[in-house]
């Protein structure tokens, strides 16, 4: 258990201290800042989409840390020493999905605040959509990482593990963005359920590709 | 969880005794090349190993197959202890100070701050201990790499090509670590094709058709 969390401390402090953190942030507020000016000024049809927008910015700003996640350990040769002391794929995996989540998945619920406004929701919305990213994004990150470790090692796969993922992510798209419209009362069900399936599915996924990364 | 293996100093039986690691017929495939075959061995407490062979020939395939990290083809490996494996990656995160990036090693080995500083003295690597490891040369991170090895504190050590980039003074440090760690009851397999200084080893020597 102590060596968790000494690779959780240490990830999580990586990416604060890289900085790595704020790239998907800005993104995030910046696709939340211009879709105003691609559909223009209606203040009517943006609050009816910017919740689903939300969603599609949150779903490509977990696409850009993707390509980071094991590539360092696989380079550096640390993957190689948790192997050799035992510690197994599929925790390194729950690991570097809760490094993920606290990375990336927090400051995006924070800075969907400043999103929602920015796309003027109604205040009354705002705790719908921060209730259904904070269910859908450890899905999300789960399925992050697995993609992660299916591609590492795959040359080229910064453009292929985009690819891979988006169509995974689309049921927790779906139940997401559909939580927030007023029909949408039991998307939210879906939603945990899509996510914590993915989170159920993710370790053994993502630890049966690193040891086959490792043997190949 | 699975833990990280418990050292087994104390409970290693006398040197020269019942073998803590044993390959019988072992064979590696990379792509379609067959690298060697038919390999048999063991080593015991206070044993020594040394794979000699032209590059290519496969010696690094040989240690991380003795580590259990890449399946051999044919034949089984018996490991008998935890295994220390220090190889040209330091698994040092390079923008971290040398003494951080080895305190991370400590903490997932469940080590202290002692072991950390042991290790940097061992290595002669004090004077650099809160220099970044991204800045350390070739031979100070191979260094680093041996001194990660130290302070995970395992009965078997394979190590690839350790001399590679060290200076006279480096490899003579390096020789009476390794034979501290043999006198301990600490076992020790070596890859390399350069000259160095192992008593009573037994040797491997790969590729040579």
């Amino acid at each position: 258990m102590k060596a968790w969390v000494a690779i959780l401390t240490a990830d999580v402090a990586r990416d604060l201290r890289s900085g790595n953190w704020w790239l998907p942030v800005a993104f995030f507020l910046l696709v939340a800042l211009l879709f105003p000016f691609g559909v223009g000024p209606d203040a009517r049809l943006l609050a009816a989409t910017g919740g689903g927008m939300v969603w599609v910015a949150a779903l490509l700003a977990t696409l850009l840390p993707l390509d980071q996640i094991f590539s360092r350990d696989a380079a550096s040769g640390a993957l190689d020493q948790y192997a050799l002391r035992s510690l197994s794929e599929e925790g390194l995996a729950l690991t570097k999905i809760l490094a993920h989540l606290i990375s990336f998945g927090l400051p995006l619920i924070i800075a969907a605040v400043p999103a929602a406004a920015l796309l003027g929701l109604a205040e009354a919305r705002w705790g719908g959509l921060l209730r259904s990213l904070a269910i859908g994004l450890p899905g999300l990150s789960a399925l992050g990482v697995t993609i992660a470790a299916v591609t590492l090692g795959q040359r080229g796969h910064g453009a292929l593990g985009p690819l891979l993922l988006l169509p995974l992510a689309v049921p927790i798209l779906i139940f997401g963005a559909g939580s927030l419209s007023d029909a949408g009362a039991s998307a939210i069900y879906y939603l945990a359920a899509c996510s914590l399936s993915a989170l159920a599915i993710a370790p053994f996924a993502a630890g049966a590709a690193l040891r086959a990364a490792r043997e190949a | 969880m699975p833990q990280t293996a418990a050292p087994c100093h104390d409970k290693l039986p006398i040197r020269g005794t019942a073998p803590i690691l044993s390959f019988d017929a072992i064979a590696c495939v990379r792509g379609d090349n067959l690298l060697w075959r038919g390999l048999s061995g063991e080593v015991a407490a206070g044993g020594a190993l040394r794979i000699s062979g032209p590059n290519g020939s496969g010696k690094s395939s040989l240690l991380r197959v003795l580590a259990g990290l890449l399946p051999a083809a044919h034949g089984h490996v018996t490991r008998g202890c935890a295994i220390g494996l220090a190889d040209e990656r330091p698994a040092l995160d390079p923008a971290l100070t040398l003494t951080r990036a080895l305190s991370f090693w400590a903490q997932v080995g469940g080590k202290g701050a002692g072991d950390v500083a042991h290790a940097l003295d061992a290595m002669a690597l004090v004077p650099l201990a809160q220099v970044p490891v991204a800045y350390l040369s070739t031979g100070q991170r191979r260094r680093a790499g041996l001194a990660r090895l130290l302070i995970e504190d395992a009965p078997l050590w394979l190590l690839d090509e350790p001399t590679n980039g060290l200076d006279a003074a480096s490899i003579a440090r390096l020789e009476s670590v390794i034979a501290t760690h043999r006198a301990a009851g600490g076992a020790v397999i070596i890859a390399t094709h350069l000259p160095i200084a192992l008593d009573g080893a037994q040797l491997i020597a790969l590729g040579g058709a």
